[in-house]
Order: structure tokens, then C-alpha cells, then sequence
């Protein structure tokens, strides 16, 4: 028999949303003389949701914007009270529900430091002694005696992460912790989440990123709309998410990336103006295993170097920056006018997962750089097989007996 | 007892440390001076008023020491203003906290309360200062002003928690406050002794006020036992009426809890 560390047996909660919300005594007592009663719309946040997460257990909350994964969240973590049905934890509990939750601007990092660890629970001899390891993990050193408001939005995060993953509570809950930070923060993240998911500590991940889920859950349940559409493998659940977000999905333009932290360099004789991914008839960005990606290079070329031949190399990176393929087109001599290049792949075999395409456009000889997009564009790769490794290539067993 | 162990527990009193600390670091913020002002801004008022009521209006004339005499009115009626008008804002202003972390509520407002305790030590050292420059020698009945002074922070606590819960829902509340604050400054006896106040039971009614019991005790307390620092004792002649502020005060208090309490668990919701 597992043991249950967090029961929610039979949740609702109800929203009652005045319609014009009367902050003001005169507000109210103007709308108490006009129809004696405020109106209100109820909205229901959740809907009789019921599931157990047991002791060492990786859950994962899954959802579109809206489904009630938050509410559910902060019900678990007591900052909501349920309207109908009961939510039992056993163990401590992180009382955070979101990174970075009491940071202050004015303070310094250090000063930060302190006040979060001090809402996590530690008294200033433990954070003292936790002090080195949290800055030396979100790699702030030179910065810890500056203000919060001269951060930039990565370095707060990286800090409130690093704070965060020391709480010793039985029980931890992280919100789209992932969706912030650079690809290397990110990986770092991952790390501690296999460190944690080894240690055998209950955790409540709630994310959009089914790529994790199933990398790391063991089970997961997924909301919509505040009801419980599921409960059980991080496969199924990704499954179903998927399928919530087929009409979505159609709309989600093949454009670059457009993150504007992305690093761009080069001497700029040849520029990429446009890069866009298709499966061959529509622009897409996320595609089957076995099926077509081709991305599209539109070039612009400057006034003397309207003649120049150019090699294009691409690096298309996994989710921990490995660089997986590295595909590079040799016959430069054919490109001194073009201003399109295309590159596709057939068969498509990459393990599902999400990657990344950085783009170098080098001159003839391969030496310099005229323009370097720095994972520039993203995709999925998406498929109901499991797959080992880097990719699946095509492949057979054979028996023989002799 | 268990209850007040839990609520001071390590974990909490490590809580409570930095929430005082934050608030003091932030209060002056970038001021030259910074904790001076606590300081400076009694002082100077004092200062004012001091001058004002011996010179233009001598409201003060033959009052034994006016100047402390006006200063103990000052520090006491300071400490409850401070106090429960940084309590009122204390749960909108870390509105982000109470939507995103399970934190004891009452910490938050209790943490205020501590940051007007330590300007109030401030204040007293600098009456202690007024005193010996006045060559006051202490009386024995000063060992009452330790009970004088929780019977106010009591007081104010009620009133701070009441204001703190109530304004989550009612934002008008901070400037009717501002207003109650503005009309208690003068209904309360701290520029004027209550000598000034010929009709008896207009005597006995200001005195049902907390503070004005509190303010005219510690005088007596501290400065004189001349007519000026009448007390509710005397006004009602020993009768039991003259502990109606301090049930008062109980009560605010008891009853400030009792709401907050009753009103926290939607703070989060409400915000």
C-alpha cells in the first residue's frame, strides 16, 4: 500500500465575481440603494476534482491557460480554501506556489536571499550556511550586494530557483519553472529535477511542456476547463493535451522564434531575413517522426556583395544544447545569387522532443561568419513511440537458428 | 500556550525578524539619514507645537515641565497612530505575498506593529533625555508605564488588526481613518490638559477614550502628580467606570483578532 501524501477528495471551487466590483463604501452603499443586492457571476474553477498523489511520487499537473491548474495549486498549498470537498497533506509542503514570490526590488540580492529563505522557513544560521551554494548555483557572485531592480528577469529567476530547490520540505510544487531562463539554465533545472526525482522527494510539477512531463512523471492529470479529464501516465495525459490542443495548434505560425534574447552576430554581407519551417505543404513547427521538415531560408544580400557565394550550416540542437545534426550545404559555387535556400529532411527520426536550428551563414571558403542565428527556430518532434537514444534510425532484428 | 508556542515558533520568529527588517530597510530607502527621521519627525512636530502653545496660545502655562508633559502626550499618541495606520495598509501592500505564499496572515500585520514598538524604545529614550534636561527625578509610580504602554499597544493592535482585515474589501477606509486620526489628536488630551475642560462629564466621556486614560496615566505617572495630570481614577472617584478604557482596550483587541481571523481566509481571494 503507497502511502498518500496529498489527498484531494472531491474539490470544487467557486469564484463569485461581482459584476461591477464595489471597492469604495460609497460604491456599495450607491448599489446597495439601487438594486438592494450586488450581482455576481459564479465561475467554477474546478469541478469536483478528486486524485491522490502518494509519497516519492512525480506528478504532474497539466492544462491549458485557464483550466485551473493555478487554483488547484494554491488550494493544495492552503493559500485558497476549497468551496466543496476536502484536502488532506500529509508532510510539509513548500508554501510558494511561484518562483520568486516575495522578492523585492529595493533589497539586494543578499538581502533577498534572506527574506525568501526566511519565508521557506530557515532561520539566518541555516540560509548562512546555504548562502554560498545558492549563489554559486544561479551563478551570481559579483552581483549579490546589487539590487533586485538591476537584475535582469533571467538572473531573478536563476536566483529564485536556486532558492527555492532548497526548501527540505517533504513536499515540493513548481509552477512553469521551465518556461523561463535560457537553454543552459534550463538544463540545469532538468538536473536538479533528476536529482530530486532520485532522492524519492514528492513533487507537483504544473506545466504546459509534455516534452518533461514524460521525462520526469510518473503519473499526471490533466484539466480543462476545471474539470479532471485524466489521471494516470504522463503518456496518456500527453496524448489528451495534445488533442486539446489540435485547434490551437492549427493557428501557431511557423515563424522564427520570436524571442527577442536570441544572440545574432555576423558581418552582415548576407543576412537571413526570413527562416520558416513547413512539412512541405503547410508552415508548421511541430512535426510527426517519419514525417517531412523543410525550413526555408530567404536571404538579402547587400549592395556589393550582391555576387557573393555562401555556405549555409545548420546545427539543430536537442533540448539539453546537444547537437544532434549538423548538415551543411558544400556546393557554395551555386549560390552567388541566390536569395533563397532550402534544406529538408525525409523520414523524419529524431526522438520526439523539442529542438532548436541555429543558422551560420559562412562565405565561400567556410571562414567567416556574415550572419549567425543563434537557435533561432524551434520545433517538436512528436510521436506515440517511445524511443531510446538520439534518434530511431531504420533499423531490424534479425533472429537465425542454426 | 500551545497556541502562543506554534505561533512563536523558530520558524516563525525567523519569519517575523526579516519582515521587520524589510519594512525598516524600505521605510528609508535612500533617505540620508534613514532611521533618524523616527526621531527627527517627533522632534520637530515637538518642537512646533512646543512653541506655538507657550508663546502664541500659552495653553501650557503652569503645568509643571509642559515640555515632557507634552512629549509623554506626543510618544503615546504617535506609537497608536503609527501603528495602526501601517497596519491598516499591511495586507493590500503584500497583496503578493498573501496570493502566492501560505504565510501566517496575522504575522504580517503584527510585523508592523513591531516596527512602531521599536520607534516607540526611539521615542522614550529621547523622553528619558527631556526628563533629566528637566531635572525630573523619577517617582516610584513610574513602574506603572510598562502596563500603561501594553494597554495601548493592546489597544492599537485591535484596531490595526480590525483595519487591516476591513480594508482588503473597503479601500475608503485608509482616509476615513486619516480623518479619525486628525479629530483624535484633538479630542484626546495632548496639547491641553484636561483641566481646560470645565464640565464634568464632558471630563468623563473624553476619558472613555483608551488613549486619553493611557496619556494622562503616564503622566502621572512620569511627570507630576499636579492637577494637570488628572487621572480617570480621580475624575471618577475610584469608582469601577474608571476601568471602562482598559475594557475597552481588552475588547478592541480580542475583537480586532476575531475578525481578522474570521476574515483571512479570503484574503487571497479577495486582493
Amino acid at each position: 500500500m503507497k502511502e498518500v501524501a496529498i489527498q484531494v477528495s472531491h474539490v470544487s471551487k467557486l469564484f463569485k465575481l461581482p459584476t461591477n466590483k464595489q471597492h469604495t463604501l460609497k460604491g456599495r452603499l450607491v448599489s446597495l440603494g439601487r438594486s438592494g443586492k450586488q450581482k455576481f457571476i459564479i465561475q467554477e474553477a474546478l469541478k469536483d476534482v478528486d486524485f491522490e498523489i502518494y509519497k516519492g511520487e512525480f506528478f504532474g499537473i497539466v492544462g491549458k491557460n485557464g483550466g485551473g491548474k493555478s487554483t488547484l495549486l494554491k488550494m493544495i498549498a492552503g493559500i485558497y480554501k476549497p468551496t466543496r470537498g476536502t484536502i488532506t497533506v500529509n508532510g510539509t509542503l513548500t508554501p510558494f506556489i511561484e518562483l520568486g514570490v516575495g522578492f523585492n526590488p529595493e533589497l539586494t540580492g543578499r538581502e533577498n536571499v534572506y527574506l525568501n529563505c526566511a519565508l521557506l522557513g530557515f532561520n539566518r544560521k541555516q540560509t548562512a550556511k546555504m548562502y554560498d551554494q545558492i549563489v554559486h548555483f544561479a551563478e551570481l557572485e559579483k552581483f549579490m550586494d546589487q539590487k533586485l531592480k538591476n537584475y535582469s528577469s533571467g538572473m531573478q529567476v536563476r536566483l529564485a530557483f536556486s532558492i527555492a530547490i532548497r526548501a527540505k520540505t517533504d513536499i515540493l510544487i513548481l509552477d512553469e519553472v521551465l518556461a523561463v531562463g535560457d537553454a543552459a539554465f534550463q538544463k540545469k533545472c532538468l538536473e536538479v529535477f533528476r536529482d530530486l526525482k532520485r532522492a524519492g522527494r514528492t513533487i507537483v510539477l504544473v506545466t504546459h511542456d509534455m516534452v518533461n512531463v514524460e521525462r520526469f512523471c510518473d503519473r499526471a492529470l490533466v484539466l480543462n476547463k476545471g474539470n479532471q479529464l485524466f489521471t494516470g501516465s504522463p503518456r496518456e495525459a500527453a496524448k489528451i493535451y495534445a488533442s486539446l490542443n489540435v485547434d490551437t495548434k492549427e493557428k501557431q505560425e511557423a515563424a522564427p522564434a520570436s524571442d527577442s534574447k536570441k544572440v545574432r552576430s555576423g558581418t552582415n554581407q548576407v543576412t537571413v531575413v526570413s527562416a520558416q519551417l513547413s512539412d512541405g505543404k503547410n508552415k508548421t513547427n511541430i512535426f510527426d517522426m517519419g514525417g517531412r521538415i523543410e525550413l526555408h531560408l530567404a536571404l538579402e544580400r547587400h549592395l556589393n556583395y550582391k555576387e557573393l557565394p555562401v555556405q549555409i550550416g545548420l546545427s539543430i540542437r536537442n533540448e539539453d544544447g546537444l547537437s544532434v545534426l549538423g548538415p551543411n550545404n558544400k556546393e557554395a559555387a551555386k549560390t552567388h545569387k541566390a536569395d533563397k535556400i532550402n534544406y529538408a529532411i525525409e523520414n523524419v527520426s529524431l526522438k520526439p522532443g523539442k529542438y532548436t536550428i541555429t543558422i551560420v551563414v559562412y562565405d565561400a571558403d567556410g571562414i567567416d561568419r556574415l550572419d549567425y542565428l543563434e537557435e533561432w527556430v524551434e520545433f517538436t518532434v512528436r510521436s506515440d513511440e517511445e524511443v531510446v537514444g538520439l534518434y530511431k534510425p531504420q533499423d531490424k532484428w534479425e533472429v537465425v537458428e542454426s | 500556550m500551545g497556541l502562543i508556542q506554534t505561533a512563536f515558533s523558530k520558524k516563525n520568529r525567523a519569519l517575523l525578524s526579516e519582515l521587520v527588517k524589510t519594512d525598516f530597510k524600505l521605510r528609508y530607502q535612500g533617505s540620508m539619514v534613514g532611521y533618524l527621521w523616527s526621531l527627527l519627525r517627533p522632534l520637530f512636530m515637538f518642537m512646533i507645537l512646543y512653541v506655538v502653545f507657550t508663546t502664541v496660545f500659552p495653553l501650557g502655562k503652569g503645568i509643571p515641565h509642559y515640555p515632557v508633559y507634552l512629549f509623554t502626550g506626543m510618544v503615546i499618541w504617535n506609537f497608536f497612530t503609527e501603528m495602526t495606520q501601517q497596519g491598516l495598509g499591511s495586507i493590500v501592500a503584500r497583496g503578493d505575498l498573501i496570493r502566492k505564499i501560505k504565510i501566517p496572515r496575522w504575522m504580517i500585520v503584527f510585523s508592523t506593529s513591531i516596527g512602531a514598538l521599536i520607534n516607540l524604545g526611539l521615542n522614550l529614550i529621547v523622553l528619558g533625555v527631556f526628563m533629566a534636561a528637566d531635572n525630573i527625578v523619577p517617582m516610584s509610580s513610574i513602574v506603572w508605564v510598562p502596563l500603561i504602554l501594553l494597554e495601548v499597544y493592546m489597544f492599537g493592535l485591535g484596531v490595526s488588526y480590525f483595519l487591516a482585515a476591513a480594508f482588503v474589501k473597503f479601500r475608503d477606509l485608509q482616509f476615513i481613518w486619516e480623518l479619525f486620526v486628525q479629530a483624535g489628536f484633538y479630542l484626546t488630551p495632548i496639547l491641553y490638559p484636561l483641566t481646560q475642560i470645565k464640565n464634568e462629564l464632558y471630563q468623563k466621556l473624553i476619558f472613555m477614550n483608551p488613549l486619553a486614560q493611557a496619556i494622562q496615566d503616564a503622566r502621572y505617572s512620569i511627570v507630576s502628580h499636579h492637577e494637570s495630570t488628572i487621572t480617570i481614577h480621580r475624575v471618577f472617584e475610584g469608582g469601577w467606570y474608571s476601568l471602562i478604557p482598559i475594557g475597552i482596550s481588552i475588547a478592541v483587541f480580542v475583537l480586532g483578532l476575531l475578525y481578522f481571523r474570521a476574515k483571512a481566509p479570503e484574503f487571497a481571494e479577495n486582493l
